[in-house]
């Protein structure tokens, strides 16, 4: 899956990310079916990868994305204490907390991936919420770099 | 401060070394282990090397003063048979983390715990004399004869940066301690270094680790110097899925450093045995350090220290902290 180049159309200069999300199959995609049926309207800049809980979400997935090109990344599970598997997300969690906080340290900047818990019965806040990533990437600008490689990961200079 | 102080008094380097020495060749003839892990004299100065001792004829190779600088415990998982491993402070927390994540069975361990005033690393001095040519240490002196200059250091001047920061010189595990123990005033930890570094801008952090991960060559010597990179297919070699494109790539250098240390979240014992091993002098220090401070403040977790506690990440609270998600 290469996400390619920023949408920069010379015409408009509207600049448009794609944003790469991970949703647990339990709450999150579900939550984001439950938008999709009450036609809550968000912008279409979320390619969703279904996982089968928060916990299944390895570290490197969300550096792989932004290998590729994706200018943001998003991770939803089921709130703590309502994971389908009763303990995934609360040891996603942890993770979770070291890998933003370690990302940060290395200079990515703060919104470019984003971290959110959504149950299958708020379909409204899924809304709200890819809203809010859209708009805060779509403030940061394109993938900066920081992860991504250049030329596909060729052997360029 | 760390301070040395024996408490059996006026013991030297010589006599921790002849007591290394009795005590492997009383295993080995007793057949109580089938290999001594050590080390050697080297062949650069200034440079110990791993050294596997089977048989007593052998075992006057062996020695201990501050160049012996491997994590030994990188060897332990790698050896077979039942196996006695010389360990320092941070030897002794890798085995334990080994041990706790059924790497290693206790039984066919036996540990030789020596407490450790540090090692030397030997690119601080490089980095001012060229290569080594001669070398010799005594009475915490480390003269040098190098290929550019001469030049004469304290022991403290040259001590690794993971050495300074230190707060477990003594082996945490052990079955026979060999010489006497290191002093450490009750601390908690601190990490002043990585503090520095986060109040730095984002901007300053970032040009900082595309100038480190420039420099690196991807050659892997971290990983394979580190104890707790045990992996028998590691992502960087996985071809399926492919995680990186093998490409000379700066993002990429940072992919592979951000995901070794993702990988060692909440078991790095901070040996800096990859900083060490790394020829380019990249800075992976920094990134390692980093984590073993969000583990410690976020989870109150130390890695290897006891035999008792799970690792950080094998654990969770219903209250951990949630700093991280997304403000709305």
């Amino acid at each position: 899956m290469i996400m390619g180049e920023c949408q920069v159309t010379t015409e408009t200069k509207t600049f448009e990310p794609k944003i790469a999300a991970f949703l647990c199959n339990w709450c999150s995609y579900a939550g984001a079916d439950l938008a999709g049926v009450g036609r809550f309207q968000y912008p279409a800049t979320i390619r969703t990868i279904r996982v089968p809980c928060s916990g299944r979400i390895n570290p490197l997935y969300i550096l792989k994305a932004m290998a590729n090109g994706a200018d943001g990344v998003l991770i939803s599970g089921c709130h703590p204490g309502d994971c389908h598997y009763m303990s995934g997300n609360y040891v996603a969690r942890r993770k979770f907390a070291l890998i933003d906080s370690l990302l940060k340290y290395v200079g990515l900047e703060e919104g470019r991936v984003s971290f959110s818990w959504v149950s299958a019965a708020e379909g409204v806040r899924f809304a709200e919420v890819v809203k809010g990533v859209t708009e805060r990437v779509t403030a940061l600008g394109p993938n900066n770099g920081v992860f991504k490689v250049q030329d596909g990961g060729g052997t360029n200079e | 401060m760390v301070y040395l102080k024996y408490k059996t008094g006026g013991e030297q380097m010589s006599s921790i070394v002849d007591d290394i020495r009795a005590t492997a060749r009383q295993l080995l003839t007793d057949g109580k282990v089938d290999v001594v892990i050590g080390y050697e004299k080297g062949s650069l100065p200034l440079k110990a090397t791993p050294c596997f001792v089977r048989s007593p004829q052998d075992i006057d190779k062996l020695i201990w003063d501050e160049t012996c600088e491997n994590n030994l415990a990188a060897f332990s998982t790698l050896t077979e048979g039942k196996k006695a491993i010389i360990a320092k402070g941070c030897d002794s927390r890798a085995l334990v983390v080994l041990l706790q994540e059924n790497q290693l069975v206790r039984d066919d361990l036996y540990i030789i715990g020596v407490s450790c005033q540090g090692v030397i690393n030997k690119k601080k001095i490089e980095a001012e004399t060229g290569e080594i040519l001669e070398a010799s240490i005594a009475d915490g002196k480390v003269t040098v004869k190098g290929m550019v200059c001469d030049k004469e250091y304290t022991f403290t001047e040259v001590k690794d940066a993971s050495c300074q920061t230190c707060r477990y010189p003594n082996p945490v595990l052990e079955d026979i301690h060999i010489g006497g123990s290191i002093d450490v005033p009750q601390q908690a930890a601190v990490f002043a270094d990585v503090a520095e570094m986060e109040n730095k801008t984002a901007g300053e952090r970032q040009a900082y680790f595309q100038e480190q991960m420039s420099k690196c060559i991807r050659c892997y010597a971290c990983r394979n110097a580190c104890p707790l990179c045990y992996c028998k297919e590691c992502f960087v070699d996985c071809n399926s899925p492919k995680w990186l494109t093998g490409g000379v790539d700066q993002a990429e250098n940072l992919f592979f450093q951000a995901g070794r240390v993702l990988h060692l979240a909440g078991r790095c014992v901070e040996c800096g045995a990859c900083s060490r091993a790394c020829p380019q002098d990249v800075d992976i220090r920094a990134l390692n350090r980093k984590m073993s401070k969000d583990v410690f403040t976020m989870y109150k977790h130390e890695s290897g220290i006891s035999m008792d506690s799970n690792p950080a990440l094998n654990e969770y609270s219903a209250d951990d902290p949630e700093a991280f998600l997304v403000k709305e």
